[in-house]
């Protein structure tokens, strides 16, 4: 169970429309993530789900029953925020416990559920700690505990890595993916996060000011992405954007060369430009090479063990097939 | 060497304002001492020597004094229920959107500022008079019988009365606590299925045990000294007389000033042993 489906939903908070009519319909066990920029309504889109903000008009349905009009208890969601929201003054057995106890389930099956719970997530030894006393990480585990024992028929998550260093967001992001493959629950994510997204995600959902962009696999973003927009928000880092002559030459407005998809050579090539910073990461460096004349700076992706110094000439050959085109609104051309 | 120099240096600093508030506390506090054991009658002989513990065993013998410490026990526990219970109930209020809010926020805090002595007698002459008060015009008008407040049942209208001067201070305070709330989680456990009431017990509530604690210890303090309502109504009359108010009878009425101090020192110990229940009861909230 588990398939949501969006109708025309629209939601506006006083004069301002933050989502404009949206359809989008999520399938049973997908892992289906929200990604944008911040302010483009992804988390007012969760909580429109999750029935903790009501929509202007529109329906939402929840396994093809309408629940428009439902209140949060009643959808069989559950949410993991970004604070993780745990109750402070209850333990961890409490906190993972509370949802239960409100459906008056009997204590036998609430502590069998608590300890199956607190074993997957490793906080056997934490159960009677309060939340104060856990590190960031832990903390997360419980609201994701609390959120796993009403066995809802979706998980709803608001950016629940982002109060977590980085060591810890690449552990949890793939406890998270595990724990998706174990439940096969449907799982809606919201992040501004491009590299959670593509790394999690079965479906990505791109939104800018309400708008949905595009929805695809990570793949096919990275591919195909449908507009200049999706083009270079997807991809790390971003993809270098051309306008003007050297564009009209492809007959397109603007064209699009991932960094990846440029190679260097010493000999004279279609592009050349100055080496600024490089950026070295060991397994690759990100070189910024100006004065291409084609934009103010374009990234190239090559190998570690490239050796270019500031200042170096460098020449440059966009992989002519991995070439994206887009006309002047914006849209992909093919 | 700097920190021994420094931690030397600012002892020598703090100490005048230490040696202040020692010698501020201790002079009466001492004072107290002396004459509880003295027979000391100032418009009848002044100092008449010792009398050892025949002060104290006056004080509690005399047939005023459990009266006295029932009546300031029921005054100071009927306030703070009355507070707390008001408080917290006009904070959720006050934490709502609503319209004229400034307002409404400023009208609440307003009993605050008057003086105890003043909002006594406005009690007793504008609501509490059985003839011309407005309490009386209202149970007239639902055709009942006006009460006399002060007489037949003094003790509630005192309470009362002291009630109204520290609910905004309560109000106050647990505002406050609720607006720190973090509205995540009340939505988390709305999407867990708490209704209304239910989030207000387990969420709201322990949220707001530590400022109920402050409230409750704050206006202990103030509250088992409570005299300018009792002296501006009944006059310690009716079973009203606290314990503050009977030392005060012993002292300026009686003109025995040992026999106050006796009941000064009984003050004393009365608060230590309601303080001694109070952290008992609800200290463990202060721990973080």
């Amino acid at each position: 169970m588990g398939r949501i489906t969006l109708e025309k939903v629209t939601k506006s908070f006083g004069n301002v429309e933050v989502i404009p009519p949206l359809d989008l319909t999520i399938e049973e066990g997908e892992f289906t993530v929200f990604v944008g920029p911040s302010g483009c309504g992804k988390s007012t889109l969760l909580r429109l789900i999750a029935g903790l903000e009501d929509v202007s008009s529109g329906a939402i349905s929840i396994d093809d029953q309408n629940a428009t009009e439902l209140p949060p208890a009643k959808r069989g969601l559950a949410m993991v925020f970004q604070s993780y929201a745990l109750y402070p003054h209850m333990s961890v057995r409490k906190n993972i416990a509370f949802p239960l106890k409100m459906i008056k389930m009997d204590q036998a099956e609430i502590d069998r559920r608590v300890e199956g719970a607190a074993s997957v997530l490793n906080l056997t030894d934490y159960l009677d700690r309060r939340p104060g006393q856990l590190s960031g990480g832990q903390r997360q585990r419980v609201a994701i505990g609390r959120a796993i024992v009403r066995e809802p028929s979706a998980f709803l998550f608001d950016e629940p890595l982002s109060n977590l260093d980085a060591a810890l967001r690449v552990g949890m992001r793939l406890e998270i993916s595990e724990l998706h493959e174990r439940l096969k629950t449907t799982m809606i994510y919201v992040t501004h996060d491009q590299v959670e997204a593509m790394t999690m995600a079965d479906k990505i959902v791109v939104l800018r000011a309400g708008h949905i962009e595009q929805v695809g696999s990570p793949l096919e973003l990275y591919h195909r992405p449908r507009n200049k927009f999706v083009a270079g928000f997807i991809g790390s880092p971003t993809m270098n954007l051309i306008e003007g002559a050297e564009a009209a030459k492809y007959g397109a407005a603007t064209i699009g060369i991932r960094p990846e998809h440029i190679d260097i050579s010493e000999t004279e090539t279609k592009w050349k430009g100055v080496v600024g910073v490089s950026e070295h990461l060991g397994s690759d460096t990100f070189l910024h090479v100006h004065e291409t004349g084609l934009t103010e700076m374009m990234t190239v992706r090559v190998t570690g063990d490239v050796n270019l110094k500031h200042g170096d000439t460098v020449h440059l050959s966009p992989r002519e097939d991995l070439i994206h085109k887009f006309d002047a609104q914006g849209l992909r051309v093919d | 060497m700097a920190t021994q120099h420094s931690r030397s240096a600012a002892r020598m600093m703090m100490a005048p304002a230490v040696v202040l508030l020692l010698g501020w506390m201790l002079v009466p506090l001492i004072m107290t001492l002396y004459f509880s054991f003295k027979k000391y009658l100032p418009l009848r002989g002044g100092d008449l020597g010792w009398i050892g513990f025949d002060n104290y065993v006056r004080f509690v013998s005399s047939s005023a004094f459990w009266p006295s410490v029932s009546a300031t026990l029921i005054i100071v526990g009927g306030v703070l229920t009355i507070t707390v219970v008001l408080g917290v109930l006009l904070a959720l209020m006050l934490d709502q959107p609503i319209w004229g809010q400034g307002i409404v926020r400023i009208l609440v805090i307003a009993p605050f500022f008057v003086m105890p002595t003043v909002s006594a007698l406005v009690w007793k002459n504008m609501f509490m008079d059985p003839v011309n008060g407005l309490f009386a015009h209202l149970w007239k008008f639902f055709g009942a019988e006006p009460i006399a407040w002060l007489t037949e049942v003094p003790l509630s209208s005192i309470v009362m009365i002291v009630s109204w001067q520290w609910l905004p201070f309560a109000t106050l305070i647990l505002l406050t606590a609720i607006q720190s709330l973090d509205s995540e989680q009340i939505e988390a456990a709305e999407m867990d299925g708490a209704p209304i009431i239910k989030r207000f017990w387990f969420i709201v509530l322990p949220h707001l045990g530590r400022a109920i604690t402050v409230v409750v210890l704050i206006q202990t303090i103030f509250l088992l000294s409570v005299f300018a309502e009792i002296f501006v109504t009944t006059q310690g009359a009716f079973g009203t007389k606290t314990l503050s108010y009977l030392i005060y009878q012993r002292v300026l009425e009686s003109q025995n000033v040992g026999l106050g101090s006796a009941g000064g020192v009984y003050a004393i110990i009365l608060a230590n042993i309601v303080a001694i229940f109070l952290m008992r009861m609800v200290g463990k909230n202060l721990d973080a």
